[in-house]
């Protein structure tokens, strides 16, 4: 009996994969040869060489919005942070803090409501919530369909806040020139070790409620020490959004990654 | 649960290759550094199949190591998460694999 295709079959047939490998017995293996016997046809089996890339339609939208977002000179952010981290209230203050020199614009996602972007629209500034559902993270089409209703003008900057989650989103390029952290300092310092897939994706690491280090047991130099560890190339900045401490270099950063005005 | 989302793509690309033949299997390359649990792949994808044409269709996951590639004196080493150190101290490493995502095969009939 055959050992590949199980037919009783002693005459020569063909038996092909797309491997060579080593045969025992004088015969080779040819997938999609004809049988005779239906029951051997049912066995047989056809193999496709697909080599695909799961995550390269979502890649290839987010290119499609990075060039978009060229296109018209503005810059995207992409927010990410566990649920509670101050994303929402450290974007009123940087719109507040930009005012009359650069607009900003937000797309929020959350799981449900569009309570952050009444949020963000009470500061006077464009926002747009995309809610989605069960889903745990922003992709590209969402990005897509929200940025020409949004119409970001010449200069502006995009923030997208993504789900608070810092699991999912590290895998979903979205088009925007960099993703930056928030971790709070309620959270764990030792953050960055338990989350590195979302640590090594970010270009800065905010870490925010600093005026609330001296309450809680947060050790800052072991936060940064493993911010290192996991991604070394990445910047720390501490900020608070309730005092104004560090926003000076947060927004700094903004001016030197957003592009001209 | 990024994991259902990837599963119904892998499912959907699965169905576009195959055009009119019958999937039986299909197989995926998950690198172990990516963000994606195997169990939770698998989990999704018995959900993500459930009542389409692809109802039955086996999901071979195969996991790719992971390997960096240190960016201050070139040396290599195997890793088990997104990060490490190099045996001359730096923690600047290029991940050089494990980060795969794709798939690999299908067996039609």
């Amino acid at each position: 009996m055959c050992a590949t295709c199980g037919c009783d079959s002693v005459a020569e047939h063909h038996h092909h994969d797309d491997h060579d490998h080593a045969h025992d017995h004088g015969h080779h293996h040819h997938h999609d040869h004809e049988h005779l016997d239906p029951e051997e046809h049912a066995a047989l089996h056809r193999r496709i060489r697909v080599e695909q890339d799961l995550l390269a339609k979502n890649g290839q939208l987010a290119e499609r919005n990075r060039g978009w977002l060229a296109g018209r000179g503005v810059t995207a952010f992409n927010l990410v942070s566990s649920p509670g981290a101050g994303k929402t209230t450290l974007l009123e203050r940087t719109i507040r803090d930009l005012a009359g020199r650069r607009e900003v614009v937000v797309i929020e996602g959350d799981q449900a409501t569009a309570r952050d972007a009444e949020r963000i629209r009470a500061t006077g500034a464009r926002a747009l919530q995309i809610n989605t559902g069960t889903g745990c993270h922003l992709d590209a089409t969402m990005v897509a369909k929200a940025l020409p209703e949004l119409d970001p003008p010449k200069g502006s900057l995009v923030m997208i806040e993504n789900v608070g989650n810092l699991v999912c989103p590290a895998l979903f390029d979205l088009g925007e020139r960099a993703k930056v952290l928030l971790a709070s300092v309620t959270e764990g310092d030792d953050k960055p070790l338990k989350y590195p897939h979302m640590f090594r994706a970010a270009s800065l690491v905010l870490l925010s409620k600093v005026d609330l280090l001296p309450y809680v047991p947060f050790d800052r130099a072991r936060f940064v020490a493993a911010v290192a560890e996991v991604n070394p190339r990445a910047r720390v900045l501490g900020i608070s959004a309730t005092t104004g401490e560090g926003l000076p270099a947060w927004i700094g950063w903004l001016d030197d990654h957003g592009g001209p005005t | 649960m990024h994991e259902l989302g990837i599963a119904m793509e892998i499912a959907d690309l699965a169905s576009e290759r195959a055009g009119e033949a019958h999937v039986r299997r299909v197989v995926v390359e998950v690198g172990r550094l990516t963000a994606v649990l195997p169990d939770a792949l698998a989990f999704a994808w018995d959900a993500a199949i459930e009542g389409s044409r692809l109802e039955g269709c086996a999901l071979e996951i195969v996991q790719i190591a992971g390997r960096g590639k240190c960016r201050a004196c070139g040396a290599e080493q195997e890793l088990t998460m997104p990060f490490g150190r190099c045996t001359c101290g730096t923690t600047d490493l290029e991940l050089i694999a494990g980060e795969d995502l794709r798939i690999r095969e299908l067996e039609v009939s």
